[in-house]
């Protein structure tokens, strides 16, 4: 018969928790860098520079096509081989850049393809200036298609974090997995950890949403 | 002792496809079995039911797979089994595509246009016969797509099983290069074997989609 103890746990719940803060900082920073990629990669994609789509091609579908616990290995025991070392948490931010950069391509590209043409016309018909045009009539209404698939993604990149764990990087998982070594009470921690992660999920959820209803009262484009 | 990176190197990593297929294939199997199930109850007359299905997806599609992977291997012992990398990796995949493939697939049922359900219900077809002759057709047809777009994602979350300590494509690849220390050499013959499985998919994926949607907007 298992012998359940929870007991440890709770008497090591800081550790726990301040590893969730450095999950949410991780992933939060991880998200606005790779917004970053995944506007320029967006704009590279959709400009007219043959050269320049293509290596944009080859980097999302090389990134979306192969696991991120490679894509971690390549970069923290890989790149060394030709020059290129860093620490455990920079590498860990680099690979998770990197991967929601790709995914975000993606999301961003469909959501400036998504305003029809016409809807730019018109702008240019009613005297409106480029910026103008930019701002209000292509940002303003693909920002709200953008929205949903973007924090869908923030969720699912803060879930991939976990995997971080596996170079020692500092998170969540890793404080999990040290709490497991000091006190092997095993399907215990990893019980706390998935519900902590749950909530952490579920949270940022709400507060996606309540931020949906506010910024995004306007009408769609047709 | 480190040696070179050899022709037998590269067999043995070629090798261990094979275990990241069979391992894809049995989540796969199992997960549509599950999913299928997911799928019904979230879609079915009853509230309970419903509920049941929204809560198993929202628990598998809100925890990391990595966690998901470790709480089953411990769990083994919980429950009084022998601990067991594969069947660890299997159980915990399964469950993990139920919630996927039972959430797409629900999104898929639910586009079948539900006059084609009244219809049914009017020529007096009960809920298997329904479900089996008019909406299940329909549903598969919009279900395609993604169901492959989720294979991609279910070959690339077995490379996870090599932390639980199950030897498939990325713990070969860990096993050569602790052996040999090539890193870049070995994690990119591996990225390139994941690709290779993985980006036929992707763009057979893409390629029904668009199929799709010009079927529907005729």
């Amino acid at each position: 018969m298992y012998h359940f103890n929870f007991q440890p746990i709770f008497d090591n719940l800081d550790m726990l928790l301040h590893g969730a803060w450095l999950t949410v900082r991780l992933s939060l920073m991880a998200m606005v860098l790779g917004l970053v990629v995944s506007v320029l990669g967006a704009v590279a994609k959709t400009s007219g520079i043959r050269p320049l789509r293509w290596l944009v091609d080859v980097y999302v579908e090389v990134i979306r096509n192969t696991p991120f616990l490679i894509q971690i290995f390549f970069i923290f025991f890989g790149l060394p081989a030709i020059g290129i070392a860093m620490s455990p948490n920079t590498a860990a931010l680099v690979a998770l850049v990197v991967n929601v950069g790709a995914y975000g391509t993606e999301i961003i590209r469909a959501g400036i393809e998504s305003i029809p043409q016409g809807q730019i016309e018109a702008g240019r018909a009613l005297a409106l200036s480029p910026v103008q045009i930019l701002r209000h009539v292509v940002l303003k209404p693909a920002m709200r298609n953008i929205y949903p698939a973007l924090t869908s993604q923030f969720i699912y990149l803060m879930l991939t974090s976990s995997v971080v764990s596996v170079i020692s990087a500092n998170d969540l998982a890793s404080a999990g997995a040290d709490l497991n070594a000091k006190t092997f009470a095993s399907f215990e921690v990893y019980l706390v950890l998935t519900v902590m992660y749950f909530l952490l999920a579920a949270g940022f959820s709400a507060v996606f949403a309540m931020i949906r209803r506010v910024a995004f009262s306007y009408p769609a484009s047709r | 002792m480190i040696r070179v990176f050899s022709t037998a190197d590269v067999i043995f990593i070629v090798m261990a496809v094979r275990w990241t297929l069979i391992l894809s294939a049995i989540a796969f199997a199992g997960g549509a079995l599950g999913g299928m199930a997911i799928a019904l109850a979230r879609t079915s007359q009853r509230k309970a039911l419903r509920q049941f299905a929204a809560g198993f997806i929202q628990v598998f599609q809100g925890t990391p797979l990595l966690m998901q992977l470790f709480l089953v291997y411990f769990g083994l012992a919980v429950v009084g089994l022998p601990i067991n990398p594969l069947l660890a990796a299997a159980v915990a995949l399964t469950l993990h595509a139920s919630a996927y493939l039972g959430e797409i697939w629900r999104g898929s049922i639910e586009a079948v246009p539900s006059g084609q359900t009244e219809a049914a219900t009017a020529l007096s077809l009960g809920y298997a016969d329904r479900m089996r002759h008019v909406i299940l057709p329909q549903a598969m047809r919009v279900a395609t797509a993604p169901t492959v777009g989720f294979l991609v994602q279910l070959i690339k979350g077995t490379s996870l099983a090599s932390i639980i300590g199950f030897t498939e494509l990325t713990r070969a690849g860990q096993i050569v290069n602790n052996a040999t220390f090539k890193p870049f050499l070995v994690f990119g013959t591996v990225a390139i074997l994941y690709f290779a499985l993985c980006w036929p998919l992707s763009l057979l994926a893409r390629r029904m989609e668009t199929r799709m949607r010009r079927a529907i907007t005729r």
